[in-house]
């Protein structure tokens, strides 16, 4: 993947020191320098890890904690222990298993439709043609644009049942215009997200598909391997590590999407995912203990996600 | 040898792109459109795209009816802010990471960015309880702290990447000329990373400035930045296309303008070097 050739992380000691001190002479004025430059640049990481040891710390010791409560700061306050009762509740409640089916849904409609689209989109910017910069702007700036921006851009401009250019476009077909996000909430929000994040999955794949060696792809045409033959055995495995950080990455922030439904539908026809029942649960309802329960849930949920995403970046970084 | 392409391929080629682009692009420029038209002419039928009567009237209007400003100003304070604060941290760090490793720097890197997985709703009320107790709710400096901590993980990642690219020969002559630790950071190693901390910058400026669980969840009136100013239109009363339209370009414009410059960094800086 690298183009550049890297050393192990243990002897990436580039600008001072272990290998090439150990090459010469050791005098002790140099050996008192690399103890010195250790012990300053533990002090200069200190700031950040202690930073982020406290951010990651105190929070989740908090909702640990909150999650074995029953706590109403609204009615009545602290109400004392109750085990795993908040667990047990938070699951069994008839809003859960919606909010999981919701959350998959959303979740897998995104990736799948950005993760296809977004690998054929980047082959297609990977061809020749006039303007190609131009065109990766173009695709690329939803990306940019803030997520309460789009979500009511899209709510109001396009799903809009009576003035929406999407109701116009229908009408123009003599169709009944569709109340988007009620009658097909779930796919509106995944359009919207899909609409987000498709540039994102199109400029990491685009990225990865040119370092695709091109000889190799003449090769197999010369050979005679017809085009679909050739994206399958050449491209599509070349694309996999690629594909596998798409997927992870998004996934992690997909869990975790909020203003989208906020401004559409505020988690109504059957859109509230998991995300969304914990912030009414706490927020909204005020029952922190119960949405520290599911605040675990959601915890544990995206963690499983992470360990797979960090294998693959921990490996590179020895690679 | 490249091979030949013919004229009439790369024709195709371009007129799928362009069309595929535009495509993609459509609601921004829709949104863009709409934002010149009067709010008669922008919920018409049928839809005028071009042919209408140009106007800057809605920006107007929602400078003055909504104090666009006073939003403008805290998100480039918060935006800004948590930036350059995250910098100003993560710089050292990722320095001694890039040029003293030691064993543990790859579990150290890993584990920062592992609390970049942490779901935001999982912490929710911790944060706003702790937000109560210190007076920080619907403050700027909040949200400066919890932004500058949530991209701290990819600040300290890109430096990191930026800063390992920087040859150590260049350390190792200047040592031997007798600079220390001081001279070396402030003389030789800032200039050549300048480029690369300019990059990060850019980039979480991005990311902070279009953040909408905290900036949601975090501010009411006082602190509120563009995305919350954006979603207070959503709400029923507020239902005019024109001026929703301008309100949104103006809250998009400068990140807009700002991504074009940072695509290439985007990469690399999104995916922690996963792809490059």
């Amino acid at each position: 993947m690298s183009t550049q050739p890297q050393q192990p992380a243990q002897e990436m000691a580039l600008g001072a020191t272990v290998p090439k001190a150990a090459a010469q002479p050791a005098t002790a004025d140099h050996q008192a320098g690399t103890r010195h430059a250790r012990t300053a640049a533990r002090l200069m990481m200190a700031p950040a890890v202690i930073l982020l040891l406290g951010w990651m710390l105190v929070p989740l010791t908090m909702t640990l904690y909150f999650s074995f409560k029953k706590f109403l700061p609204l009615r009545g306050g602290d109400l004392g222990w109750v085990g795993f009762d908040n667990y047990v509740r938070f699951v069994s409640s008839s809003a859960f298993w919606p909010s999981v089916q919701a959350t998959l849904v959303i979740v897998g409609g995104v990736l799948a439709i950005t993760v296809v689209l977004g690998v054929l989109l980047a082959i297609l910017l990977n061809q020749p043609m006039w303007g190609r910069g131009v065109v990766r702007i173009l695709v690329i700036a939803p990306f940019f644009v803030m997520p309460t921006v789009s979500a009511l851009v899209w709510k109001n401009m396009f799903m809009d049942p009576v003035n929406g250019l999407l109701a116009h476009v229908w009408r123009a077909f003599g169709a009944e215009p569709l109340v988007w996000l009620t009658e097909a909430s779930t796919q509106s929000i995944i359009l919207i997200v899909s609409w987000q994040w498709l540039p994102f999955a199109t400029l990491i794949l685009l990225t990865a598909i040119q370092s695709l060696d091109r000889e190799q792809l003449e090769a197999a045409e010369m050979d005679g391997a017809p085009p679909l033959s050739r994206f399958a055995y050449i491209t599509l495995p070349h694309l996999s590590r690629a594909i596998t950080v798409v997927v992870l990455i998004q996934t992690i922030f997909l869990l975790s999407i909020f203003a989208e439904i906020f401004v559409t539908t505020q988690g109504a026809f059957g859109t509230k995912t998991l995300t969304y029942l914990i912030f009414q649960r706490v927020l909204e309802s005020q029952n922190i203990g119960l949405g520290s329960a599911g605040g675990v849930y959601a915890i544990i949920l995206a963690n499983i996600v992470a360990i797979f995403l960090m294998r693959i970046v921990g490996k590179n970084l020895d690679a | 040898m490249a091979r030949a392409i013919t004229p009439q391929r790369k024709a195709l080629n371009t007129a799928l792109a362009w069309g595929v682009g535009l495509l993609i692009f459509f609601p921004i420029l829709w949104t863009i459109l709409t934002s010149f038209k009067t709010e008669a002419q922008a919920i018409s039928d049928p839809p005028v795209f071009l042919f209408f009567d140009w106007t800057l009237e809605n920006y107007s209007v929602v400078q003055e009816r909504s104090d666009y400003g006073r939003f403008l100003w805290n998100s480039i304070i918060i935006a800004g802010g948590s930036t350059l604060l995250g910098i100003l941290i993560a710089v050292p760090a990722a320095w001694s990471m890039a040029f003293v490793p030691s064993k543990r720097t790859k579990d150290i890197l890993l584990w920062m960015l592992s609390t970049k997985m942490l779901p935001a709703v999982g912490v929710l009320y911790p944060i706003y309880l702790i937000f109560i107790k210190m007076g920080l709710l619907d403050t700027k400096l909040g949200l400066v702290i919890v932004l500058m901590l949530i991209n701290l993980p990819i600040i300290v990642w890109m430096l990191y990447t930026y800063f390992k690219e920087i040859p150590g020969e260049i350390l190792e002559a200047a040592r031997m000329d007798g600079a220390g630790l001081r001279e070396e950071v402030l003389f030789i190693l800032t200039p050549m990373a300048i480029p690369g901390i300019a990059s990060t910058l850019l980039l979480n400026v991005i990311l902070a400035w279009n953040e909408a669980f905290w900036t949601l969840n975090l501010t009411a009136a006082k602190a509120a930045p563009l995305t919350a100013f954006i979603a207070s239109y959503s709400s029923p009363e507020g239902l005019f296309y024109a001026k929703l339209s301008a309100a949104s370009t103006m809250a998009i414009a400068p990140i807009l303008i700002l991504g074009w410059f940072s695509q290439k960094q985007l990469v690399s800086g999104l995916t922690f070097g996963a792809v490059k």
